[in-house]
C-alpha cells in the first residue's frame, strides 16, 4: 500500500487567513462516525461552506474557486490544532488541497498530512503575510529542493527527512516500520 | 551520570531503535488505547494486508464518542444518533472479537470515556509510552508515562507493530509557583496557563509539570490539567510519579503483581537536579482565580471576575461576533442556556463532588438545561452511591449514562444554535458542541454555579454558602 508520491507542484493558493484553523473546522465532529476513507471532500471546512439547510452560504470562502487550479491552501498562524483526526488532511486531499502552508503547523495534523501526501509547509512571517495578501498566487511548491518560488521569491523550507524521502517516493510507513522492527517483545 | 529529565528518562527506556538523520527513533507501545471513531480504517488497513494485532495484551478498547448518553429502550434498542455511529460502534466491537482484544462494551461496568478507564483499570503506568487515536491521551502523563495522541494511520502501525516512529520532542518545564486558593481547581490552573503560554505556545514541546502546587495536587486534578496540555499545543504533558501516584493505583486490577517492586523502580522517574530543558516557564498560581474562556481558542481565558478585554486584533473581533460578545462586558452579566459537566477533562468523582457542592439544595435557573455526565460506569457507580445523582437531579439537572456527550457532540447530545453552554470540556472551538454553538470553558465548580445562576457566576460565593 504505497502512497502516491509528490515532488513538485505548481498550483494556485486559495487563502484562509484566519488563526487557530482547528480541526473542527476542517471536518466537523459530526462527521468521523464513518467507517471509511472515502466520500470526505463535502465534509471539508464544511460548516464554513453551508449552511444548517446545507445551502452555500454567501461568504464561503471556497465559492467559485476551482480546486483543479487551487491545490495549496495557505492558512493563518497555528494551523491544524485541536483533534488528531486523521480525517482532516483526508478531507483536504479529497477536496483537492495537494499543500498546506502557515507559520505554525500542529504537530499531529503536520504527522497525520505527511503520512497521506499532503504536505505542510512552515514559512517565516514576512512571506506568509505576502501570501496571505495575494490570494490566487501561482506558487511552485518543490520537495526535492525544499523550496517554495513565486514571483521573485525562492523560499527555502524544511520537511522532517525521512517524511520527505517517503513522500517523494511515495513509501509505505507501515510496510518500512514492519522491516524495521527487531523482535522488541519485552 | 549525566542529569537526565523525566521525559528523556522515560523515553529512553522505550527506544528500541534510536533516532538517525533521516529516520525516527522507534518507541515500544506500552499500552495502546482504542475506540470507535479513530480505529476502523486502521483495522481496515490491517485487513487488507493480512496482519493480525501484534500485541491484543497490551491494547485495550472502549466504547464512548458515538455512544448514546440515553438509556437503551424496553426493547433493548439504544438511541444512537444516525445509523452511521451505530455502525461504527458495531465495527469497533466485530474488530475486537476478530483480533482478540479486550473490549469494554456496554455490557461492561468497566466502560466509559478511553482515558478515564486507562486510569481506573490500573493499565496507565508511570514510565511507559501510552498511545491512542486521540489527541486528549495526554491526560496519562499524569502517572509520569509519555502519552500522546496519534493519527489513524499510527493507530494501524501499533496494532501491527506494538511500536511506532518517532521524532523525539523539545522539553519544557512549568514551573507552578505559589499554591491554588480555595474555590480555584486543576482546571483552573490549565486554562491560565493556556492563556499565558498561547494554544500554539507548547507547540513540539512535551511539557513536564513542576512546583508545590503540583505536588499538592490529588491524582484526578493531575490527570485534568496534563489532559489540557494539547490545548497549549503540547505533544504530551508529564508529571513525576510520588507517593500521590502510587496509592492512588495500589490495588487496582492491571498493576504488577509485585507491586512493592514496580514501585521502586517507579520512584527512579524524577527530573535529576540539573537536568537542562529547551524551554521553562513560571506560572504564579497564587493570583489565579476561577477563569473562563470568551473566544474559540482555549486560550483566550480570562478570571471570571473580569471583563471581555478590549479585541486584540481581527481574529479577536471575529470569535466576539461568533460568541455574541461585547467588549468590557463582566463576564457575571453574560446569560447561559445550558451547561455541561462530565468528559476526560473534567468528569471524575471530584469533579461531580464538587459541581454537587454548588447545586446541593440549589434549584438549576429556569429557561437553563443542566446536563452531566459521568466519564465512566466507575465514577457513574461512585457518585450514585455517595447520592450525587439526586443532589442533581432534585436541582433539576440531567443525568445521564456515561460518555464523551456534549464534548465532541456526535452521540446526539449538542446545543442549540446561538446558545451560550458553559462547559467543563476542553476546547471552545466554533461548532464543536452543534453548529452555532457558544462554548464557554470552565471548572465543574464555576459550571455548576452558572446553572443555578442562570448567568457566568464565580462558584466561590457558593462553595462557602454566601450566595442563595
Ligand atoms: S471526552 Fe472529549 S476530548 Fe475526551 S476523549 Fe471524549 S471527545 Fe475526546
Amino acid at each position: 500500500m504505497s502512497m502516491k508520491p509528490f515532488q513538485t507542484l505548481t498550483s494556485k493558493t486559495l487563502v484562509l487567513t484566519q488563526t487557530d484553523i482547528d480541526t473542527d473546522q476542517i471536518i466537523p465532529a459530526r462527521f468521523l462516525t464513518t467507517t471509511s476513507r472515502e466520500g470526505l471532500a463535502d465534509k471539508a471546512f464544511h460548516d464554513w461552506r453551508f449552511d444548517a439547510d446545507g445551502q452555500e452560504k454567501s461568504d464561503n470562502p471556497f465559492k467559485g474557486i476551482d480546486m483543479s487550479t487551487h491545490r495549496i491552501l495557505v492558512g493563518g498562524d497555528n494551523f491544524g490544532c485541536g483533534s488528531s483526526r486523521e480525517h482532516a488532511p483526508w478531507a483536504l486531499k479529497a477536496l483537492g488541497v495537494e499543500v498546506v502552508i502557515s507559520t505554525k503547523i500542529a504537530d499531529i495534523f503536520r504527522s497525520n498530512s505527511l503520512k497521506n501526501s499532503l504536505l505542510t509547509v512552515e514559512v517565516p512571517k514576512d512571506i506568509h503575510d505576502l501570501l496571505l495578501d495575494h490570494p490566487g498566487q501561482e506558487v511552485t511548491v518543490d520537495l526535492e529542493a525544499e523550496e517554495l518560488r513565486f514571483g521573485n521569491h525562492v523560499v527555502p523550507f524544511s520537511t522532517d527527512p525521512f517524511a520527505r524521502r517517503s513522500m517523494l517516493e511515495g513509501q509505505d510507513s507501515l510496510g518500512m516500520l514492519l522491516q524495521a522492527v527487531p523482535d522488541i517483545e519485552k | 551520570m549525566t542529569a537526565k529529565t523525566l521525559f528523556e528518562k522515560v523515553w529512553e527506556r522505550n527506544v528500541v531503535t534510536p533516532e538517525e538523520i533521516d529516520r525516527p527513533a522507534i518507541l515500544h507501545v506500552g499500552l495502546h488505547l482504542v475506540h470507535e471513531v479513530t480505529s476502523p480504517q486502521a483495522f481496515s488497513v490491517l485487513k487488507e494486508r493480512g496482519i493480525k494485532v501484534r500485541r491484543p495484551d497490551l491494547t485495550l478498547a472502549t466504547m464512548d464518542h458515538s455512544t448514546p448518553t440515553l438509556p437503551a429502550g424496553a426493547d433493548g434498542t439504544r438511541p444512537y444518533a444516525t445509523e452511521a455511529a451505530k455502525l461504527q460502534v458495531e465495527t469497533l466491537v466485530q474488530n475486537c472479537a476478530d483480533h482478540g482484544i479486550e473490549l469494554l462494551d456496554f455490557n461492561d461496568d468497566r466502560r466509559g470515556i478511553v482515558h478515564l478507564v486507562g486510569p481506573e483499570q490500573g493499565r496507565s503506568q508511570p514510565g511507559i509510552v501510552i498511545v491512542c487515536g486521540d489527541s486528549h491521551t495526554s491526560t496519562h502523563g499524569a502517572f509520569g508515562a509519555l502519552a500522546f495522541g496519534i493519527g489513524t494511520t499510527e493507530v494501524g502501525h501499533v496494532l501491527a507493530t506494538q511500536s511506532l516512529f518517532q521524532r523525539k520532542p523539545k522539553s519544557m518545564r512549568i514551573n507552578f509557583e505559589g499554591e491554588l486558593q480555595s474555590g480555584v481547581t486543576a482546571k483552573d490552573l490549565a486554562l491560565a496557563m493556556i492563556a499565558q503560554i498561547g494554544a500554539g505556545g507548547a507547540s513540539g514541546y512535551v511539557l513536564e509539570y513542576a512546583g508545590p502546587a503540583i505536588e499538592a495536587l490529588e491524582m484526578e486534578a493531575r490527570m485534568t490539567l496534563c489532559n489540557l496540555s494539547i490545548e497549549a499545543g503540547a505533544r504530551a504533558g508529564m508529571i513525576a510519579p510520588d507517593q500521590v501516584t502510587f496509592d492512588w493505583l495500589r490495588g487496582r486490577p492491571g498493576v504488577p503483581a509485585d507491586y512493592d517492586a514496580a514501585v521502586k523502580e517507579w520512584s527512579q522517574l524524577y527530573t535529576d537536579e540539573g537536568a537542562s530543558f529547551d524551554k521553562q516557564v513560571t506560572v504564579n498560581v497564587n493570583a489565579i482565580a476561577p477563569m473562563v474562556t470568551y473566544g474559540v481558542s482555549p486560550d483566550a481565558g480570562a478570571a471570571v471576575t473580569k471583563t471581555v478585554p478590549v479585541a486584540a486584533n481581527e481574529g479577536a473581533e471575529e470569535a466576539y461576533e461568533y460568541m455574541g460578545l461585547q467588549e468590557n462586558t463582566s463576564f457575571e452579566k453574560i446569560e447561559i442556556q445550558r451547561i455541561f459537566i462530565g468528559s476526560c477533562t473534567n468528569g471524575r468523582l471530584s469533579d461531580l463532588r464538587m459541581a454537587a457542592e454548588v447545586m446541593r439544595g440549589r434549584k438549576v435557573a429556569p429557561g437553563v438545561i443542566a446536563l452531566i455526565v459521568p466519564g465512566s460506569e466507575q465514577v457513574k457507580k461512585d457518585a450514585e452511591a455517595e447520592g450525587l445523582d439526586k443532589i442533581f437531579l432534585e436541582a433539576g439537572a440531567e443525568w445521564r449514562l456515561p460518555g464523551c456527550s456534549m464534548c465532541i457532540a456526535m452521540n446526539g447530545d449538542r446545543g442549540a444554535p446561538g446558545e451560550v453552554v458553559v462547559s467543563t470540556s476542553n476546547r471552545n472551538f466554533k461548532g464543536r458542541q452543534g453548529e452555532g454553538v457558544r462554548t464557554v470553558l470552565a471548572s465543574p465548580a464555576t459550571a455548576a454555579a452558572s446553572a443555578i445562576a442562570g448567568h457566568i457566576a464565580d462558584p466561590r460565593p457558593y462553595l462557602t454558602g454566601e450566595a442563595a
